[in-house]
């Protein structure tokens, strides 16, 4: 099963592998699809609902949806930035983002988005909820403030890691991650060098004593929108 | 106490086979013993069933008749959907409230009782409604509630409190419920007296491959809604490469203002038992399973008795009614509270004993469903519709309905009507010759669907019931003049948002955004640019979500929008001095005039 799947992403001719998801085989040809429960290596999720695409006029998560011949899928149209410039909004305000102060900024997936889908301030009103901060462990701290609900630690930990150290608990609004213990991450068994250590995309999940670290100019996404290493080939 | 729940946890893990896939039935199992599944239980489930901890927990708090925190030897669930708050459920709480003295979320310091709100438990037509534990208790009054509660405070029985029995199996040993049927309206396919086991035999004669056919010359669509094609569901099963299928019903019925299923299940369960078991002969299942709403927890010993019956008669097990190589037996699986379960790849996550999240998909349940083999998940509506087809004949069941749409429908009509319950209708009828029916003339809105459906205007009282035009599972309920109709899309956002699984962002975050705003605009401090928010913010919601609940849980503000435009217009104002409506500017100074000691000028020029 070597014969290649050929379809379209905004009139650009793509050759998918039998098996690949739209989000992989775009990937492959350099054309960038924003994402962020995605992750390489993880089974995908299909939660934050950022990969978004249009398939013959429908929308489907590009990271879960296999590649079809002659599919023709919209990316990067005004409408469906406009869908995820929304989803991406809804994040900043669930949460509190404080991106000045926060370690993660400049290696933020989130906030590099943001600025890529040309968010200044969103429209929705910020909930501003009450989440809690959890210092116990020695080398991993998590600040649920800034959690994304991305699952991205979940399935490391899981599959990767094969500790199972974080799940979901909760429904709904009250949806939070847990971890695999009463209360404290210090009584699971994470270890810093844990893949689940460092699959966030945000600063919930943070090695500790590396925070800012690198200094500003040199930061993943300082120069580059996110990206960009897609489009120029890079993988 | 320790060494007992240790021991009572393990009895109950090896009563399931210490098996993850039984996961729900354990933690329902340790509720009831304990009123909650504590952090200690949870550690003892956990290395019983081989996962982690926080597995347990992840199930555990999902679900509304779960929880880690000690509830009440007794739980009073009172239904505060909308149609039970028309009906009076406000002043039910307070009576309750202050018989107990304590407030809805609470536990009385004794230990003896919780107070909750449910969301709809499906006796819409006999509200307000709630549940005592398992046992339904009806048309509640305040006096009733307050009798409710002296009696349980002398005896602490549920049970006890059934002073009268409905109708029909209602009062049946296993049943003895207060619980009516009120079915108003019996039609030519569903309620039509049955020789059990007919159906069975006839599919039996043919092969595999006839049955389907028939089904699919029936026309027959799901009846949950969405109006799959069945036989085409079933051809897709049975086609699906793997020896192990299932035939899963959905019993979930949660859409708020349907309880057709509860009285299809009470009444005509052999029909729908049947309909499983035809299924599974045709795609090759020998396992079925009926996924029961918690809600409905008071019909599982009845149907527990009738499914033991259906083994003694050959019926279920194995070479059925004498068909060599035939077996197909049925398990009930309980769910514990959640609506989001009645989406069919939820329904199949919580029936393998997890988080009722809803799957990806592709792959299709057809595919890769329950346990990932494929899987038949059909309505209780729709399997006993196929008994009836198998019985009768495809033509004789396509004769009656319109061409797109075949068959009868039920419809659970509640609200301002005369005679709320339960009517058996041709598809295709209208929607003003349905309000005829249950004495609703006086509409002003029909919801229809639930509140998933649609908000439909006296306008449009001409459409039609049918998947081309109004789709529903059953719900249709009536509002009349008096009511204000943003107030029940509101209604509607509060079951959405509580109800959300959270998986997904749209789903999760724009429908409490959504919320927020309507309730700004029905308190008048929204202006113009308010309606364009909810309209783009509600869109986003349904394209971008994940499954059938997020895609429909903007709909009581976008079919508003539509419908009622004139209702949103009379509400939002532009305001002269520039500033927006729901700024008080007085308010927002305020504390810091007190600090300061005066009154700031501007704020109050």
């Amino acid at each position: 099963m070597s014969a290649t799947i050929e379809f379209v992403i905004d009139g650009k001719e793509i050759q998918g592998q039998p098996g690949q998801t739209i989000l992989e085989a775009a990937q492959q040809a350099g054309v960038y699809i924003p994402r962020l429960c995605y992750m390489k290596g993880l089974v995908p999720h299909g939660s934050c609902r950022v990969c978004t695409v249009l398939v013959n006029g429908r929308p489907q998560s590009a990271c879960t949806q296999p590649v079809a011949p002659g599919m023709v899928v919209e990316n990067n149209t005004e409408k469906v930035t406009a869908l995820r410039r929304n989803i991406v909004e809804m994040l900043f305000v669930e949460g509190n983002h404080f991106c000045m102060f926060c370690e993660k900024s400049g290696n933020c997936e989130l906030q590099a988005l943001a600025y890529r889908l040309g968010i200044a301030a969103p429209k929705y009103p910020y909930l501003f909820p009450t989440r809690d901060i959890d210092m116990s462990h020695p080398d991993v701290f998590i600040d649920r403030n800034r959690c994304i609900l991305c699952g991205r630690c979940v399935r490391a930990s899981r599959d990767v890691d094969g500790k199972h150290v974080f799940d979901f608990v909760g429904r709904g609004p009250h949806k939070r991650v847990a971890v695999n213990a009463e209360v404290r991450l210090a009584d699971t068994n994470l270890d810093v060098r844990d893949k689940a250590a460092e699959a966030c995309p945000v600063g919930a999940i943070m090695k500790k004593r590396v925070g800012y670290a690198v200094p500003i100019g040199q930061r993943l996404y300082d120069h580059k929108p996110i990206g960009s290493e897609i489009e120029n080939g890079k993988k | 106490m320790s060494d007992n729940l240790a021991t009572v946890v393990r009895d109950i893990c090896r009563k399931y086979g210490r098996e993850r896939g039984r996961l729900m039935d354990i933690v329902r199992a340790v509720q009831e013993k304990f009123g909650c599944v504590s952090g200690p239980a949870m550690d003892l489930i956990a290395k019983e069933v081989g996962v982690r901890r926080v597995q347990v927990a992840s199930v555990v708090t999902f679900y509304a008749f779960l929880s880690e925190q000690p509830k009440g030897q007794v739980v009073i669930r009172l239904c505060n959907d909308i149609i039970d708050q028309m009906a009076g459920a406000p002043d039910v709480a307070r009576a309750f409230e202050e018989e107990l003295g304590i407030s809805f979320g609470q536990t009385t310091p004794d230990g003896k009782f919780s107070l909750e709100y449910a969301a709809c438990i499906g006796m819409c037509d006999q509200a307000p409604a709630a549940l005592v534990n398992d046992v339904p208790v009806t048309e509640l009054s305040t006096d009733a509630a307050r009798r409710i509660v002296r009696d349980l405070r002398k005896h602490m029985d549920p049970s006890r409190l059934v002073h009268r029995l409905g109708d029909g199996n209602n009062a049946h040993e296993l049943v003895h419920a207060m619980v009516m049927n009120n079915i108003h309206l019996r039609g030519p396919v569903i309620f039509t007296p049955a020789n059990r086991g007919e159906a069975i035999r006839k599919a039996l004669a043919m092969t595999p491959a006839e049955v389907i056919r028939a089904v699919k010359t029936s026309r027959l669509r799901g009846r949950g809604g969405a109006g799959f094609p069945t036989g085409m569901k079933w051809e897709f099963t049975r086609a699906a490469p793997g020896d192990r299928k299932y035939i899963v019903c959905n019993a979930d019925e949660g859409e708020p203002g349907t309880f057709k299923d509860r009285v299809l299940l009470t009444e005509l369960p052999d029909r729908v038992f049947a309909g499983m078991t035809i299924a599974g002969y045709a795609v090759g299942a020998a396992e079925g399973i009926l996924y029961l709403r918690a809600e409905y927890a008071y019909l599982q010993r009845f149907l527990e008795d009738l499914l033991d019956k259906r083994r003694a008669e050959n019926l279920l097990g194995q070479n059925i009614c004498g068909k060599a190589g035939f077996n197909f037996d049925i398990r009930i699986q309980m769910g514990a509270g959640a609506y989001v379960c009645g989406e069919e790849t939820a329904l199949l996550s919580s029936a393998e004993g997890s988080r009722g999240d809803p799957k990806n998909r592709p792959p299709f349940p057809a595919q890769k469903g329950y346990l990932d083999c494929p899987t038949v998940v059909n309505n209780v509506e729709t399997l006993a519709c196929v008994t009836k087809i198998l019985e009768a004949g495809p033509a004789t069941f396509s004769e009656h309905g319109s061409p797109g749409s075949t068959g009868t429908k039920l419809l659970s009509i509640s609200g301002d009507c005369k005679v709320p319950g339960v009517f058996e209708v041709p598809f295709g009828i209208k929607l003003s010759e349905v309000l005829k029916l249950a004495g609703g003339e006086d509409a002003i809105a029909v919801q229809v669907g639930g509140a998933s459906g649609q908000m439909i205007a006296r306008e449009e009282f001409g459409r039609t019931i049918c998947f081309d035009d109004l789709a529903t599972g059953g719900s249709v309920m009536i509002f009349g003049p008096e009511r204000n109709v943003l107030e029940v899309a509101d209604k509607f956002m509060e079951f959405f948002v509580e109800e959300s699984c959270g998986y997904c962002t749209p789903c999760r975050v724009g429908n409490v955004l959504l919320k927020e705003r309507l309730e700004r605009v029905i308190a008048g401090q929204g202006e113009p640019a308010d309606l364009e928010y909810l309209q783009d913010l509600g869109q986003t919601i349904k394209t971008m979500s994940r499954c059938g609940l997020g895609q429909t849980s903007a709909n009581p503000v976008l079919t508003t929008l539509k419908n009622f435009r004139a209702t949103y217009n009379a509400l939002v104002k532009k305001r002269t001095d520039g500033l927006q409506p729901a700024f008080d500017l007085g308010a927002a100074v305020g504390e810091a005039e007190t600090i300061i000691g005066r009154k700031s000028e501007h704020a109050h020029a």
